[in-house]
C-alpha cells in the first residue's frame, strides 16, 4: 500500500508539473499547422467566373498583370516613423530632432511631386517580430509563429505556398541579394543570388555595401523580372548602438540615396516596393508585441499613375501581409494558398483617369478574388486541424457565402451596380478581416495570462517538492490521506470546471481542465500541509533551503537568463561540476573526514566531537576527485556546436564512422569503439562479480552472462557492416541491407526481454540448501580474515544470518534439531543496486545503437564518471544503521548536473538543427512511411537518452552508501592484527548493506519519495527559470533563437527525466516486494 | 595574541598590495607599449616575481614562526631546492586541474602556464614562506581548527580568497561583450589577483574584529 502511494505521490507532482508546462506552452508557443497545398493559374480560388480581363491574355492569372517587374527594397527594421515626412512645424514649437527622423527625404519628395504615383503605409506588424518569421510572413501571406507543425526542423526551408514559388512556376527571374536568411529559407529559387552574412550585428555596412555594389549593374542588365535586396545595415545599427545614436542617420541617409538611386533607374512598368519587415524598441530590439516594434513602414512607386487619389494627412495603417495578395494579383500571379492578408484595394483601380464604376468593380474583382482564396484556405485548415473556433468559423463562412452572393448577382446586372457595389466591397472587406482576426487571435499572440499561470503551477509544483522533501522522512507523514484528498479534490475541480463549461457551451479545453484540476488538488493539500504543521513548529522547518546547493543551485539557474551562457551551457556546465567535485573533496578534507586524527593538532576544547574516525583515506577521494575531472574534460572532447562558425568547430568524432575517408584510422576507430563495448560489457560484470550477484542462477542473471555479450556482438556486427557498407561487394548488398534493419531489431529485443526478465525475477541471491550442520557453522561464521582466495572470489554476504535470527529463530531452532536443513544467501546485500545497474545496462546499449559509433566511447566514460561519482558521494555520507535514510542534497544536485553535462558530451544541443536525425533510421533504413510516432520516439531517445539513463539510475544515490559499507568493512579487517578482534565481535562486523534499508522498510520508502521529490525540485526549478527567462526576455533579440528552444528541450527533458525516475523507483520497488515474497518462500519452505 | 601581531600582520599585508600595484607601474616605466590587457604575459611575470619577492623578503624579515630551530647551511640549502621543488610541481598540478577544467590543451599552453604561475604565487608561496616544504603542515591549515596562529589563518585566508576569485573569474567568458579582459586567462588572472588583495585587505580586518573568539592552541 505504501509503496503504491509512494509512486502515487511522485506522479501527483510529476502531474503538477506537466499540467504547468502545458499551461505556459500553451500560452507561450502558439502552433499553427503547415498545409503544403499550392494555388495554381489554372485553378481558380472557388466557383465564379473569373474577373473581367483575365481570360485569354498571355501572362495572367488569375487576374491580368499590371506590373511587369517589381523591385523589392527590404530595410530590416525601418520602422513607421523613419519613414514618415517631418512636416514644418507650428512656428512657435521648436523643431523635434531625433537622428531618426525625417532621413529619408526623398519619400517626402516623391510623395508631393507625385501624389498619384507613390503611397507611404504604416504596415501592422504580426508578432514575433524576429526577421525569419517575418520574411515567411512576407513570402507566404501568413502568419508565422514559432512552432509550424509539420514543418521540418533541420532545415528552415518555407514549405507553404509562397510568393517565391509562385514567381519561380510562373518561369519569373528572381534575383536576391542581401541577408543569407532568404538562403536558408528558399534553397535554389533564385535565378542569381548575391548573400551576405546576416550572424554579426555589429557589423552594418558588409551587407548594404555587398548589395550597393551589386544592385544597380543588376538593374540595367534587365535579366531579371523580380529584384530583391534585403538590407541589414539599420537593425544592426539598433542594436548596436539603438535608433538614437548618430550612426542611425548615417545609415537612413544611405538608405535614402538607394531609394533615391532605384526610383531614377526604374521603368514604366516596374513597381517599386520598400518595406521594413519591423520594427524596434527605443533600445533597437525587436522580437516581441510592443506598438514600436509592431510598426514598419511601406512604400510604394509606380513611374506610371497608381492611385486614383491624393495620399491622405496620416497614412493608412495596414496589415503588413496585405502585401503578398496584392503584389501577387499585380504580377498576374495566384494568391499563395494559405494568404490571409487583404488585398489594397486602391492599387486596383487602375490609375487617376479612370471611371468610378469600373475602378470600383475592378477593386471588388481582386476583393473577391482574395476572398475566395481565403475561404478555400480556411476551409482546408479547419479540415486538417481543430485550432480554429467552430463557432466564428461557421459565422465567417456564412458571411462569405452572402457577399460572394452578392458579388455574382452583381455582375449578371450590371445596371444599378453603382449603388450595391459599395456594399459588396465591405461585406468582402468584413470578411477578410474577420478571418485574419480569427486566425490572429487562435496563432499569434503571447497570452501573459497563460505563461504567469503556467510559471506560478511550476513555482508551486516546486515549493511542494521542498516542503514534502523535508516533511517525507518525518516520522508522522500520513501518507494515504494526503494523496487521496489532493486527487479526490482535482477530479472534483475537473468535473465542475467540466460541467461549468458545458452549461455555457463553450469548448473543453484540454489545457485549462488540467491546470485546474491541478490547482483544486494542491490547494487543499497546502491547506493540510498548514493546518498540519505550521502550528506546531517554527515556519523555517517548513521552507527547508537546500544550503549545502544554495550557491550553485542559484549559478545554474542565473546561467539561464543570459543567451550566452545557454549557448556555452555545453562547457559552462563541466567546469561548474568540475567545481562541485572539487568542492566536495575540500570538504570532505575541512570536515576532517579523509585525515587520520593524529595528523591534526588537538581540535579545540569543546569541539572534540570528531570521534568518528575517517572511513577513507584522503588519497582515495583525491583519486576520485581527479578521476571524474579527468572523465568529464574527455568527455567534453565530443562537443558539438550550437551553430557552425569559424570560432566554434563540432568535435569530428560526433560523425558516423561510414562517413570517414581513411581506412585505417576507420578500422582503429572502429576497434576503439569495439573495446569501449566491450569495456562496459566487463565493467558491469565485474561489478557484479565483485558483489557477488552475478553467481545467482536466476534468469536476469543468466542473461547478464549470455545475454549482454550477445548484445554487444549484434552492436559492432551493426557499427561493421553501418561503416562499411559503401564497401561491400554488390554481391552482398542484400545480406548487408537485410542484417541492418535485423541487427539493431534484435539487439532492442534482446534488452526488452532483459528488462522483463529482470522484472519478473528480479532477487538475484544464490541459495545454497541442505548442508550439513558442521558446513553450515562454517557458513555462517562472517567473513573476517585475510581473504583467501575463494572466499575473495565470491565474496559471501551471509544476510540471511541475521534474519534468521530476528524472524525464524524459533523455527530454525526447530529445523535444526529436526534434520540438518539450513539455508545460506549471498547477495542479499546488493539486491537492489544489481537490478538498478542491470536495467540501466539493459537500457544502454538501444540507446547506443542510436548514436553514432564513437558515442560509445562516452557511454563508458558515463558508466565510470557516474560510478566514480556515487563513490565520493558515499564517502560524504555516513551510514545510517535504521533510518531515517536521507539523501544529501549535493548528491542529487551532482547528479543532475551530470545528467546535463552528459547530454552534452553525447554531441547534442538544445537547439533543433543540432537533433540528431539519423536515429530515426536505425533498423529502418527504409523510412517509416506515414508512421510518426516511431521515429519520434527514436530521435527522442537518442536526443534524451542521458536524462532517461539518469533518471532510471537516481535511486542509487540512496543504495550506495549501503554498498560501500562492505567495502569500508573489507579494508578495516584488512590488517592481520584485527583479526583476533573481529572473531570475538562477529555479528557487529556483518555488513548489512542494503538489508538495512529492508529492515527499516517505513524509512526506506519515505527515503525513495524523498530522494523522488529532491530530483523533481532540481529538475523543476531549472525548468521554472527556463520558461521565466522565456516570458521575461521575450522581447530579445534571442527568444526565438535561443531561450525558446532551450525552455521545449528542457521541458521535454524533464518529462523523459520525471518518467524514468518514476520508472527506477518502481524498479526498486518491484525488486523489494521480490525480495519480501523470497523471505516468504523461504518461510514456507523452512516450516515443511 | 596581541594587537601589536595584527598590526604586524596588516603591514605586511599593506607590503603585498604594494608590490602588486608596483607591479603595474614599474614595467611601464623601462618598457614601452607595457599595458596591463595586451602585454598581460609580461605582466603576469613581473607580477609574479615582485610578489614572490615581497614574500621572501618578509618571511625573512619578519619571521613569524620563529620557534624553529636553528639549522646547518646545508639544511637550509636543501629547504630551498625543496620550495623550489614544491613551488613548480605546484605549477605544473594547477596546470593539469585548469586543462581539466576546460582550458586547451595545446593552443595558449603557455599562458595556462604562466596562471599557473601566478596562482602558485598568489597560494602556494605563501604557504612555503610560513609552513615550509611540509605537506602534512598544509594539510592541517586547510582543515577545520587546524589552524595555530594568526598568520597561518590569514594564509588560509588569501589563499582560499585566490582560489575564489580566479574560479569568479572564469565565469565572464561566455558573456559576449566582447570585452578584452574576457579573453583565457586574463579574467582568470585579474580575478586571482582581485581575489588575492581581498584576501590581504580582509584577513587583518576578520582576524581583528574576531580576536575575542578566536584562541590558537600554541598561542
Amino acid at each position: 500500500m505504501q509503496k503504491a502511494s509512494v509512486l502515487l505521490f511522485l506522479a501527483w507532482v510529476c502531474f503538477l508539473f506537466y499540467t504547468g508546462i502545458t499551461l505556459f506552452t500553451s500560452g507561450f508557443l502558439l502552433t499553427r499547422l503547415e498545409l503544403t497545398n499550392h494555388s495554381s493559374c489554372q485553378e481558380p480560388p472557388g466557383p465564379g467566373s473569373l474577373p473581367p480581363g483575365s481570360q485569354g491574355k498571355p501572362g495572367a492569372c488569375w487576374m491580368a498583370s499590371r506590373f511587369s517587374r517589381v523591385v523589392l527594397v527590404l530595410i530590416d527594421a525601418l520602422r513607421f516613423d523613419f519613414a514618415q515626412p517631418q512636416h514644418s512645424h507650428a512656428p512657435g514649437e521648436p523643431p523635434v530632432s531625433l537622428p531618426f527622423l525625417g532621413k529619408l527625404s526623398s519619400l517626402k519628395r516623391i510623395l508631393e511631386i507625385q501624389p498619384h504615383h507613390a503611397r507611404l503605409y504604416r504596415s501592422q506588424v504580426d508578432p514575433p517580430t524576429t526577421t525569419m518569421q517575418r520574411l515567411k510572413a512576407l513570402t507566404t501571406g501568413s502568419l508565422p509563429t514559432f512552432i509550424d507543425a509539420g514543418s521540418n526542423f533541420a532545415s528552415h526551408a518555407i514549405v507553404e505556398d509562397n510568393l517565391i514559388k509562385q514567381l519561380t512556376s510562373a518561369g519569373r527571374r528572381v534575383v536576391f541579394m542581401g541577408d543569407d536568411t532568404w538562403k536558408d529559407l528558399f534553397p535554389g529559387a533564385f535565378s542569381k543570388a548575391f548573400f551576405f552574412p546576416s550572424f554579426n550585428v555589429r557589423d552594418l555596412d558588409t551587407v548594404d555595401n555587398g548589395i550597393l555594389e551589386h544592385l544597380y549593374p543588376t538593374m540595367d542588365s534587365g535579366e531579371w523580372d523580380v529584384l530583391i535586396a534585403h538590407f541589414l545595415g539599420v537593425d544592426h545599427c539598433g542594436h548596436k548602438h539603438g535608433p538614437h545614436h548618430p550612426e542611425m542617420a548615417k545609415k537612413l541617409s544611405q538608405m535614402d540615396q538607394v531609394i533615391q538611386g532605384l526610383v531614377e533607374h526604374l521603368e514604366n512598368d516596374t513597381l517599386l516596393v520598400v518595406a521594413g519587415d519591423h520594427g524596434m524598441t527605443t533600445n533597437g530590439d525587436h522580437g516581441g508585441d510592443s506598438e514600436l516594434e509592431v510598426s514598419a513602414a511601406l512604400f510604394l512607386y509606380s513611374p506610371t499613375a497608381l492611385f486614383p487619389s491624393i495620399p491622405p494627412e496620416e497614412p493608412e495603417v495596414i496589415p503588413q501581409v496585405s502585401l503578398v495578395p496584392t503584389l501577387a494579383l499585380l504580377l498576374g500571379l495566384p494568391i499563395p494558398f494559405g494568404n490571409i492578408g487583404e488585398v489594397m484595394t486602391e492599387v486596383f483601380s487602375g490609375g487617376e483617369d479612370s471611371q468610378p464604376l469600373s475602378s470600383a468593380l475592378a477593386q471588388a474583382s481582386a476583393l473577391h478574388l482574395n476572398a475566395q482564396q481565403v475561404s478555400r484556405f480556411l476551409h482546408t485548415y479547419s479540415a486538417a486541424t481543430e485550432n480554429l473556433q467552430a463557432k466564428k468559423l461557421h459565422q465567417l463562412q456564412k458571411l462569405f457565402s452572402k457577399a460572394s452572393a452578392d458579388y455574382q448577382w452583381l455582375l449578371q446586372r450590371p445596371k444599378g451596380a453603382e449603388a450595391t457595389l459599395p456594399t459588396v466591397i465591405a461585406e468582402l472587406q468584413q470578411f477578410l478581416r474577420g478571418a485574419r482576426a480569427m486566425c490572429i487571435e487562435s496563432w499569434a499572440r503571447f497570452s501573459l495570462v497563460r505563461m504567469a499561470g503556467g510559471a506560478a503551477l511550476l513555482a508551486v509544483a516546486c515549493f511542494i517538492c521542498l516542503m514534502a522533501s523535508q516533511w517525507a522522512i518525518s516520522p508522522g507523514f500520513p501518507f494515504c490521506p494526503l494523496l487521496l484528498i489532493p486527487v479526490a479534490w482535482g477530479l472534483v475541480g475537473a468535473a465542475v470546471y467540466a460541467v461549468l463549461l458545458g452549461t455555457i457551451e463553450l469548448k473543453l479545453d484540454l489545457v485549462l481542465l488540467g491546470a485546474v484540476a491541478a490547482v483544486s488538488s494542491f490547494l487543499p493539500f497546502l491547506w493540510k500541509a498548514w493546518a498540519g504543521w505550521g502550528s506546531k513548529r517554527p515556519l523555517a522547518t517548513l521552507f527547508p533551503i537546500p544550503r549545502p546547493v544554495l550557491l550553485f543551485l542559484l549559478i545554474r539557474l542565473a546561467v539561464f537568463f543570459s543567451d550566452s551562457f545557454v549557448v556555452a551551457e555545453a562547457r559552462a556546465t563541466p567546469f561548474l561540476l568540475g567545481s562541485f567535485i572539487l568542492l566536495l573533496v575540500v570538504q570532505l578534507h575541512w570536515e576532517g573526514q579523509l585525515l587520520p586524527p593524529k595528523l591534526l593538532t588537538m581540535p579545540r576544547l569543546g569541539t572534540s566531537a570528531t570521534t568518528n574516525s575517517p572511513r577513507h583515506n584522503g588519497a582515495y577521494a583525491l583519486r576520485l576527485g581527479v578521476g571524474l575531472l579527468l572523465c568529464t574534460r574527455l568527455a567534453g572532447l565530443f562537443h558539438r556546436c550550437p551553430e557552425e562558425t569559424p570560432v566554434c568547430n563540432s568535435s569530428p568524432w560526433l560523425s558516423p564512422l561510414a562517413s570517414m575517408v581513411g581506412g585505417r584510422a576507420k578500422n582503429l576507430w572502429y576497434g576503439a569503439c569495439v573495446a569501449a563495448l566491450v569495456a562496459l560489457l566487463a565493467a558491469v560484470r565485474l561489478w557484479l562479480r565483485r558483489y557477488g550477484n552475478l553467481k545467482s542462477p536466476e534468469p536476469p542473471m543468466l542473461f547478464v552472462r549470455w545475454g549482454l555479450p550477445l548484445m554487444a556482438l549484434g552492436t559492432a556486427a551493426y557499427w561493421a557492416l553501418a561503416s562499411g557498407a559503401d564497401e561491400m561487394p554488390p554481391r552482398l548488398q542484400a545480406l548487408v541491407s537485410g542484417a541492418s534493419v535485423v541487427l539493431p531489431r534484435a539487439v532492442v529485443g534482446l534488452a526488452a526481454s532483459g528488462l522483463a526478465l529482470l522484472l519478473w525475477k528480479p532477487v538475484t541471491v544464490l541459495v545454497k540448501a541442505g548442508a550439513g550442520a558442521p558446513r553450515t557453522r562454517t557458513v555462517l561464521t562472517p567473513f573476517s580474515g585475510p581473504p583467501s582466495s575463494q572466499a575473495d572470489l565470491d565474496y559471501v554476504v551471509p544476510q540471511i544470518y541475521r534474519h534468521m535470527q530476528e524472524e525464524f529463530r524459533g523455527r530454525l531452532e526447530r529445523t535444526r534439531s529436526q534434520g540438518p536443513l539450513t539455508v545460506a544467501a549471498y547477495q542479499l546485500g546488493s539486491v537492489y543496486s544489481a537490478a538498478v545497474v542491470t536495467a540501466l545496462t539493459l537500457l544502454a546499449f538501444p540507446l547506443l545503437l542510436l548514436h553514432a559509433e564513437r558515442i560509445s566511447l562516452v557511454f563508458l566514460l558515463l558508466f565510470v564518471q557516474s560510478f566514480l561519482l556515487l563513490h565520493l558521494l558515499a564517502a560524504g555520507i555516513p551510514v545510517t544503521t535504521s533510518g531515517p535514510f536521507t539523501v544529501p542534497w549535493q548528491a542529487v544536485s551532482a547528479w543532475a548536473l551530470m545528467a546535463t553535462q552528459t547530454f552534452y558530451s553525447t554531441g547534442h544541443q538544445p537547439v533543433f538543427p543540432a537533433i540528431h536525425w539519423h536515429a530515426a533510421f536505425v533498423g529502418f533504413p527504409e523510412g517509416h512511411g506515414s508512421c510518426t510516432w516511431l521515429p519520434a520516439l527514436l530521435v527522442g531517445a537518442n536526443t534524451f537518452a542521458s536524462h532517461l539513463l539518469f533518471a532510471v539510475g537516481c535511486p542509487l544515490l540512496l543504495l550506495w552508501p549501503f554498498l560501500c559499507e562492505s567495502q569500508g568493512l573489507r579494508k578495516r579487517q584488512q590488517p592481520p592484527g584485527n583479526e583476533a578482534e573481529a572473531r570475538v565481535r562477529p555479528e557487529e562486523e556483518e555488513p548489512l548493506m542494503e538489508m538495512r534499508l529492508r529492515d527499516a522498510p517505513h524509512h526506506f520508502y519515505a527515503a525513495l519519495l524523498q530522494l523522488g521529490l529532491k530530483y523533481l525540485f532540481i529538475l523543476g526549478v531549472q525548468i521554472l527559470a527556463c520558461a521565466l527567462a522565456a516570458s521575461i526576455l521575450r522581447r530579445h533579440l534571442m527568444v526565438w533563437k535561443v531561450f525558446a528552444p532551450k525552455f521545449i528541450f528542457e521541458a521535454v527533458g524533464f518529462i523523459v527525466s520525471s518518467v524514468g525516475l518514476l520508472l527506477g523507483i518502481a524498479l526498486v520497488m518491484r525488486v523489494d516486494g521480490a525480495v519480501s515474497s523470497w523471505f516468504r518462500q523461504l518461510f514456507l519452505a523452512q516450516q515443511r | 595574541m596581541k594587537d601589536t601581531d595584527i598590526k604586524r600582520l596588516l603591514y605586511t599585508h599593506l607590503l603585498c598590495i604594494f608590490s602588486i600595484i608596483l607591479s603595474v607601474f614599474i614595467p611601464s616605466l623601462c618598457l614601452e607599449n607595457f599595458s596591463l590587457l595586451e602585454t598581460h604575459l609580461t605582466w603576469l611575470c613581473t607580477c609574479s616575481g615582485f610578489v614572490t619577492a615581497v614574500n621572501l623578503v618578509l618571511y625573512l624579515v619578519v619571521k613569524p614562526n620563529a620557534s624553529s630551530k636553528r639549522s646547518s647551511l646545508s639544511h637550509k640549502v636543501t629547504r630551498f631546492l625543496k620550495c623550489c621543488i614544491y613551488f613548480l610541481m605546484s605549477c605544473f598540478s594547477f596546470h593539469v586541474i585548469f586543462v581539466l577544467y576546460g582550458a586547451p590543451l595545446i593552443e595558449l599552453a603557455l599562458e595556462t602556464f604562466l596562471f599557473a604561475v601566478i596562482l602558485s604565487t598568489f597560494t602556494t608561496v605563501p604557504c612555503l614562506c610560513l609552513l615550509g616544504p611540509n605537506l602534512k603542515a598544509w594539510l592541517r591549515v586547510f582543515s577545520r581548527n587546524g589552524v595555530t596562529s594568526i598568520w597561518e589563518n590569514s594564509l588560509q585566508i588569501t589563499t582560499i580568497s585566490s582560489f575564489v576569485g580566479a574560479w569568479l573569474g572564469a565565469l565572464p567568458i561566455p558573456l559576449d561583450w566582447e570585452r578584452p579582459w574576457q579573453v583565457w586567462p586574463i579574467s582568470c588572472t585579474l580575478g586571482a589577483t582581485f581575489g588575492y588583495v581581498a584576501g590581504l585587505v580582509i584577513s587583518p580586518l576578520w582576524i581583528y574584529w574576531n580576536r575575542k573568539q578566536l584562541t590558537y592552541k600554541n598561542n
